[in-house]
């Protein structure tokens, strides 16, 4: 069978560290496996550079099968490339043409400052969740699946709200860089099952005030991060965080 | 209660609720404003009625703290998004992932504040402070609003034609405003979930074109059809 192979030019944000001022570095890569997803593609640049005896790009990356979100980029416009309810690890290359100039930069938010090349710290996100984002209990035994009755409704929009990653594709896609989709898939698994409704006062009104310290922007409803979200979580979640955190400061 | 009124979400809300008090005040304005199509003494009542009743009174302080509150705070809020991000893409393609309108509100807004400038300045200001004509309708002495508006639209030569091009293209990003702004202001609230979403963004369109129709018809009745 005819192997198909594109070749692209790549222009890839280079920043030596946190403190340096980074630019725009552009490479050619010929005969690319349209079967390659955008990180090997990315491993085959990085081989060509060691090659040279150049710096190879660093990007963030750990499971490559779309779940530990540790992936990210924004490719061409686009927070984990041209494709939907992906991560940057399952884009193909056969979503491109040949011939094509692609644009990769690191995620452009003031929280999630850069750390080198593509990387960025979202250690902003692990402190949101330090703030409410879990369930208190007291160690014991595992209680019987069924010994609380849920109706099949809310488990399955927890179980939608929990698909959330934490790759960040939200703040970077959104236009006023808020972490209002993450903040809500987080508060909304916890806050539609009875195990986490005890806590849900203090969870809504700490995790927002802790997105507001870390500097996230205001979410303005455009909707863009539910479109660009790799688990397809929707800012429906987004009204209720908005139900919990109003309910939460009306009882005081 | 001052946490709440810092935090993102409550900016957000007071926005919000700001918005949709605007929003009623539209449809009200906009009923008043249909009367200039019944002639002149059905729109000069009208605006005499407007003018004169109590309730309307108490209400323009409270309208004009409406639009200031949601002017303030947009843009309190839209320097705030500004600087959550101080290093912009080289690239961005959002034209799938959003609607233009909702990512241009803050243009959109200002647009139509710089309209609402030039509108209070014809209309509000006159009646107002200024030295408007009078008329005598069934006995009683009033304003004679009907003939500002008709003298805008009409009497003004060429300027007629760029003040109802300047109102008919205000109305216009005022829809597109609108066309964001209402489901926006009901999930700010938390008032919206999948369902409830498509419900409120065909009743905001609906409510949009309304506006920006209705109230279009006015220099397009008085410079074509009157």
């Amino acid at each position: 069978m005819a192997h198909k192979t594109i070749n692209i030019k790549l222009r890839v944000w280079r920043q030596k560290d946190a403190k340096s001022k980074g630019g725009f570095e552009t490479y050619e890569l010929e005969n690319i496996s349209v079967d390659s997803s955008f990180l090997e593609m990315i491993d085959v640049l990085n081989e060509k550079l060691v090659s040279e005896g150049k710096e190879p790009v660093a990007y963030d990356h750990d499971c490559r099968e779309g779940i530990c979100g540790m992936c990210s980029l924004f490719i061409n416009g686009r927070a984990h490339g041209p494709d939907s309810l992906v991560t940057t690890c399952q884009l193909h290359m056969r979503k491109f043409s040949d011939g094509e100039t692609i644009t990769v930069e690191p995620w452009r938010v003031g929280s999630f400052p850069v750390i080198k090349d593509l990387m960025v710290d979202r250690t902003a996100y692990e402190k949101i969740m330090q703030a409410g984002g879990f369930v208190s209990v007291s160690t014991g035994g595992v209680p019987d699946a069924n010994a609380i009755p849920i109706p099949k409704a809310n488990a399955d929009e927890a179980m939608d709200a929990a698909a959330c990653i934490g790759c960040g594709a939200c703040v970077a896609t959104c236009k006023n860089s808020s972490a209002m989709l993450f903040v809500a898939a987080k508060v909304s698994q916890l806050a539609l099952l009875p195990q986490g409704r005890i806590e849900a006062s203090r969870r809504a009104k700490n995790m927002v005030a802790k997105m507001d310290e870390l500097g996230f922007g205001n979410c303005s409803n455009t909707g863009a991060c539910e479109m660009e979200c790799p688990k397809g979580i929707s800012i429906a979640h987004i009204a209720r965080l908005n139900r919990e955190f109003l309910s939460a400061n009306i009882k005081g | 209660m001052s946490n709440f009124i810092s935090s993102s979400i409550g900016k957000k809300l007071i926005m919000s609720i700001s918005g949709l008090f605007l929003i009623v005040f539209l449809l009200v304005h906009l009923t008043a404003n249909l009367f200039l199509l019944g002639g002149s003494d059905a729109f000069n009542i009208s605006a005499h009625f407007m003018g004169t009743n109590p309730l309307i009174q108490i209400m323009q302080p409270l309208l004009a703290l409406g639009f200031a509150l949601h002017i303030i705070y947009s843009l309190i809020v839209q320097f705030h998004n500004w600087k959550s991000r101080p290093v912009n893409y080289a690239k961005v393609n959002q034209k799938d992932a959003s609607t233009w309108a909702s990512r241009n509100m803050i243009w959109l807004g200002l647009f139509v504040l710089a309209f609402l400038i030039i509108h209070l300045i014809n209309f509000f200001w006159v009646l107002k402070f200024g030295e408007p004509e009078t008329t005598v309708v069934n006995g009683v002495e009033m304003e004679d609003a009907y003939s500002l508006v008709a003298g805008l639209f009409i009497n003004g030569g060429t300027l007629a034609y760029v003040y109802s091009a300047i109102y008919i293209i205000g109305f216009i990003a005022l829809g597109m405003h609108l066309h964001h702004a209402f489901w926006s202001a009901f999930q700010t609230i938390g008032w919206s979930n999948i369902k409830w979403r498509k419900r409120l963004t065909l009743i905001g369109d609906v409510y949009a074109i309304i506006i920006a129709v209705g109230f279009s018809i006015i220099p397009i009745y008085f410079l074509f059809i009157k």
